[in-house]
């Protein structure tokens, strides 16, 4: 083409980005890669496998299948690292931290084209988004690090981590993984994904280049197999992994029951809400970063357009006309919007899943794609209902897929009409519209006007099928933290057995039943049991609790739960004071009680009913002082930490602490606006059906708190397996961690377990940050604003 | 709604640089103050989308001279000072029909390349278009007591009629920001109509004076009244305000054009001015135009950059593209 032909035509023609130092990386491992294990690159194992350029269908390397033994090998010498790096003072690790994040920047280019070369990604991608965002990412945890000793004191690390990352953003995850892990003091073995394990290897490279101590970070590369040997490994403590919702349940079973901390970042299926009065032009763009960024290949993608219906048509005509100028080709061509798929298994999952779609009408962009290579279109299929397919599950392409609602309710109702809750989009020009809707999608992070903005300083995180846990900010520090409290292994506690010549207590025949509801309920089996006393007194029956009735408490929780979040603060902490209020006037019925119960003194008796008022003032305080915070974004606008209620909460109370074990832990629930089913302690349940009289008398909402007495180990897997509870909570002296655990991976719902170690009730212990944090799930809101 | 008709006048056959030479002549539509004022813009999506485009797209190589090439055609080369004298804009006429060294053309496979248009003072139109004659380079003048537009009316339509008396087959009005500033959206309607009718066959060029106006909002309800008015182009700024040309504001107008062209089926041209003076700039922008308009807006019936020093630095881009070397200002004739 001469310039005069190029001159009528004005094509942008090729943009390509210099791959040399790339090159030059790989040749100088042979393009044959050992892991990076204790500070060096071991020899090429026996197992190899290749890595690719989707762009081109080009083998760009051989790296080292894992094994078992590697595994053990890295976790080993993660172990060995461990005692000096978490002792090192936290200005020493913040200096590491900078270093690597100053090395980052130092090789951002070479760092931007291998991940685009093993990735597929457009290279302004990689070099606009990925690699700086990893940067700031090492560079805020350096300052973490700093200011954990001073702010977090009473948290200590946690040990090994073992992360396993996707291959959407390769060194973005591996920095989200490893620069809180190591700014908070742990050691670190980092499987990165099989389709793209460059980035990471060079990142080895740079940590021997900034001198960081042998053993702190080490890069295991390998397939599902290592990945599955690194999360089951007895001696990891912190498990943290980000991928599909399939394999985080693999790891949720896997993991259950070892005492080992987790966190999932996983699918999503999330919405993209345009409201009339929206930017359109803007909103069409909006998609562009939502669907088709890094090929729609992205867990927050807003893949489910839901527009409203009198706009629909003309906003539908806009993005297919904006469709029609994104550019496909080569990940290096710096002037193209679509790239590769990662790799031709996941090219052909998304055409698969197309065209198996009967329902809607399906547009493709009609623009050119490379000849060779793992290309999709972009596609946009309107016209869905909700039951279709494709509007529920992940496809993990760039396929958008839309459907229309008429009110801001209904919107709302079509947001959260998925079993997934990573993040949500809204465009609304109305300030009023898009903060109402905000906090009613069920989603770990809200765009307001705006789409897959990121950075570390705020927290990233799903709810229900998305995972839990977040990444970024304190919040996510906390997450690679242990409180520094001792503790011990909890023995059972075992109710008094029945004497030979038994007799009744009272003198007239009471009924404790459950509280299901905001009304006393009979069990649905029909079945009491006897409660005696330390010395063979009986003290009354108690309600058996079955499936049946957790069901019940759980949808008389659900219905409560809306309204009681949003009580004004000021009304909650007046109804939790009400309860001591009341609890305090029968103070010296449960002190009597539960001396009968259990057999202790009437000090000590009188001791737990005072801790437990104390207790409900606590939460009564806490309620309207759990603040958000307003990230410091390098953005014009707000990115608002809002703590919101986890929603229903399952629990097993404390069984050696009959009132202040229960009060303990429905408190800070109902502080923070959840609803809770909880099941009072095993042997001594007396003292919890005792305390609905106080529930009764203080204007608590029905269905807010409910009861279900019975055993521990029959009621937990119904509680863990109930997909409409968002967490459960055991502090049991059943052994119920590892079931509880396991099940819970049905929903994916959170899960704090005692693993069987005590917990001092009457301590600090026993209360606060850890119990609201528990409570709460941390919603980012981002509202860039500006006229 | 009129359906466009073409139209050929004898002042386009003159100057094939006009709109109306390819495209019919918008025409004045009915002032809709429903659709006219029901804009949603969002700033930060705007910026959000304005700041990411230069990442997303680059020209290089051959592709980036023709593309420079292509801007240079685009110009209306501007002198608009105080100082000018007939000499100066003889000089700057002479700069518009060879803008560039002619060994650079000929090397580049590109002779006769010429600039968009000149762009001058009412005072100095009878000299340039004595300066361009043969040339086929209109000359635009800024009108209407530019750059405040706060002479009385009538004065400002008289200046029109003697602008196109002496010669101008453009005019670039300023509109009167206080209509925009108070909602006074009859009165800029009404005045625009005027402006037009005053044109006659030479083509109007709206200049909004964006950096006066506020909102990104009031950009776009001012840019849809003015072509509803008749404007044939829409045009950023005097070069004289606080904030001229931007991308943000060109994204806004150009959205707006592309409104415009949805609606009525008229193509409304668009000219940033003020501020761009280096050749990635323009590449950015001309990005901008293709991508949110399309190839067809990118030729000088309906794209024009008003500037005075971006042609300097194509020039020294188009010497580097040429020879491999970095190229300096004097090796390259001066307006």
């Amino acid at each position: 083409m001469t310039i005069r032909d190029i001159f009528d035509t004005l094509d942008y023609g090729p943009s390509p980005e210099s791959e040399t130092e790339a090159k030059a990386f790989l040749d100088a491992h042979d393009r044959r890669f050992g892991h990076f294990l204790n500070g060096s690159f071991t020899a090429p194992g026996d197992q190899m496998f290749a890595t690719a350029a989707p762009a081109r269908g080009q083998h760009l390397a051989d790296v080292t299948l894992g094994s078992t033994a590697d595994v053990d090998a890295a976790v080993a010498a993660a172990r060995r690292a461990f005692p000096k790096w978490s002792k090192l003072p936290g200005h020493q690790r913040a200096r590491h931290l900078y270093a690597l994040a100053r090395l980052l920047q130092k090789h951002a280019r070479l760092f931007a084209v291998l991940e685009s070369l093993d990735n597929g990604k457009p290279m302004r991608e990689s070099r606009d988004n990925d690699i700086p965002l990893a940067q700031r990412h090492f560079y805020f945890h350096a300052g973490l690090a700093q200011l954990m000793g001073s702010e977090m004191p009473d948290r200590a690390p946690l040990g090994v981590c073992g992360q396993i990352i996707p291959w959407n953003f390769p060194l973005l995850m591996l920095a989200w993984k490893i620069a809180p892990a190591l700014a908070a003091g742990n050691t670190v073995v980092l499987k990165p994904a099989e389709y793209t394990p460059l980035t990471a290897l060079l990142f080895g490279q740079i940590c021997r280049e900034a001198g960081l101590p042998k053993g702190v970070v080490n890069i295991i590369t390998g397939d599902g197999s290592t990945g599955a040997a690194l999360a089951a490994h007895p001696d990891v403590d912190k498990v943290a992994f980000t991928g599909s919702t399939e394999v985080g349940r693999r790891i949720r079973e896997a993991t259950a029951g070892q005492g080992k901390a987790l966190t999932l970042e996983l699918g999503g299926k999330s919405p993209y809400i345009v409201f009339e009065d929206a930017d359109l032009d803007s909103a069409v763009e909006g998609l562009v970063d939502a669907i088709w960024f890094n090929q729609g290949q992205v867990c927050c993608a807003g893949s489910r357009l839901l527009v409203q219906e009198g706009i629909a048509d003309d906003f539908h005509a806009r993005l297919k006309t904006r469709m029609a100028k994104l550019r496909a080709g080569d990940s290096l061509d710096k002037s193209i919007d679509i790239g590769a798929v990662v790799d031709p298994v996941q090219l052909k999952t998304i055409a698969d899943m197309v065209a198996a779609n009967t329902e809607g009408e399906t547009h493709h962009a009609p623009i050119a794609l490379p000849q060779t290579g793992c290309f999709y279109p972009p596609t946009l299929i309107t016209g869905l209902a909700p039951s279709a397919r494709l509007m529920q599950e992940e496809i993990f392409g760039p396929v958008l897929v839309s459907t229309t609602f008429r009110t801001p309710d209904e919107a709302v109702q079509l947001a959260n009409n998925t079993r997934y809750g990573l993040a949500a989009t809204v465009w609304s020009e109305s300030i009023n519209l898009a903060l109402d809707i905000a906090p009613k999608l069920k989603a770990g992070v809200v765009w307001v006007n705006a789409t897959n903005l990121f950075d570390a300083a705020a927290g990233f995180g799903g709810v229900r099928e998305s995972g839990f846990g977040r990444e970024g900010g304190w919040e996510g520090l906390l997450a690679y933290t242990r409180p520094v409290t001792a503790t011990k292994p909890l023995k059972p506690v075992a109710a008094y057995p029945a004497p030979a010549d038994p007799a009744p207590a009272d003198p007239v025949d009471r009924t404790a039943k459950l509280y299901v509801g905001g009304k006393q309920a009979r069990p649905d089996g029909g079945y009491s049991a006897p409660v005696w006393g330390p010395r063979g007194a009986l003290l009354g029956h108690v309600s058996l609790g079955n499936r049946k009735d957790i069901r019940n408490a759980v949808e008389a929780a659900a219905k409560a739960q809306p309204g009681w979040a949003k009580a004004p603060a000021h009304l909650r902490a007046q109804i939790l004071y009400y309860m001591a209020e009341n609890l305090s006037a029968r103070s010296r019925d449960f002190t009597d009680r539960l001396r009968a119960l259990t057999g202790t003194s009437a000090a000590s008796a009188e001791a737990e009913v005072e801790a437990s008022i104390a207790r409900l003032f606590t939460y009564a305080a806490w309620v309207d002082k759990l603040d958000g915070a307003a990230k410091g974004v390098p953005l014009r606008g707000l990115a608002l930490a809002l703590h919101e209620p986890v929603g229903l909460i399952g629990a097993l109370c404390p069984d050696e602490a009959p009132l202040l074990g229960l009060v303990s832990v429905i408190a800070p629930a109902m502080a923070m606006g959840n609803a809770i089913v909880a099941v009072p302690s095993q042997p001594f349940p007396l003292a919890a059906t005792d305390f609905i009289q106080v529930l009764d008398t203080s204007d608590v909402p029905g269905g807010v708190v409910n009861l279900v007495t019975g055993s521990h180990a029959d009621l937990a897997p119904t509680l863990a397996a109930h997909l409409e509870l968002d967490s459960v909570w055991s502090f049991s002296s059943s052994d119920l961690s590892r079931g509880i655990e396991a099940a819970a991976s049905g929903n994916l719902k959170r899960t704090w377990v005692n693993h069987g170690r005590t917990r001092d009730w009457t301590s600090p212990a026993g209360e606060g940050r850890a119990f609201l944090e528990a409570a709460t799930a941390i919603k980012t809101v981002w509202v860039p604003y500006g006229e | 709604m009129s359906q466009p008709t073409t139209q050929t006048s004898a002042l386009s056959v003159a100057h094939p640089h006009l709109p109306q030479t390819t495209e019919p002549r918008p025409s004045v539509q009915p002032l809709d103050l429903d659709w006219a004022l029901d804009v949603a813009i969002n700033t930060s999506a705007v910026e959000r989308r304005c700041a990411t485009l230069p990442g997303r797209r680059s020209v290089k190589k051959d592709y980036q001279a023709a593309w420079l090439l292509k801007a240079i055609t685009l110009i209306d080369l501007t002198t608009l000072a105080g100082d000018d004298t007939a000499g100066r804009v003889r000089r700057l006429c002479a700069k518009a029909r060879q803008p560039v060294r002619p060994d650079l053309l000929d090397r580049l496979g590109m002779p006769g390349v010429t600039v968009g248009a000149v762009c001058v003072y009412h005072d100095m139109v009878e000299t340039a278009v004595a300066a361009l004659a043969g040339s086929g380079i209109p000359v635009a003048a800024v009108s209407t007591g530019f750059p405040a537009g706060l002479s009385p009316l009538d004065t400002r339509i008289e200046e029109i009629r003697r602008s196109v008396a002496a010669g101008a087959a453009e005019i670039d009005i300023v509109i009167s920001r206080r209509h925009v500033l108070t909602g006074n959206w009859q009165a800029l309607y009404d005045e625009m109509v005027a402006f037009r009718e005053a044109c006659g066959d030479a083509h109007v060029k709206a200049i909004l004076a964006t950096g006066e106006l506020g909102t990104l909002r009031n950009v776009a309800r001012a840019s849809r009244i003015c072509m509803l008015a008749g404007a044939d182009f829409i045009k950023t700024s005097t070069g004289k305000e606080g904030v001229n040309a931007t991308l943000p504001v060109s994204l806004t107008m150009i959205r707006a054009i592309r409104d415009y062209h949805a609606r009525t089926g008229y193509r409304i041209g668009y000219k940033p001015a003020g501020g761009i003076s280096k050749a990635k700039d323009a590449l950015t922008y001309l990005a901008l135009l293709r991508e949110e308009l399309g190839r067809r807006w990118l030729e000088p019936d309906l794209f024009r950059f008003g500037a005075s020093s971006l042609l300097g630095d194509i020039e020294r881009q188009l010497e580097h593209h040429v020879t491999g070397a970095y190229s300096t200002g004097f090796r390259h004739a001066m307006a």
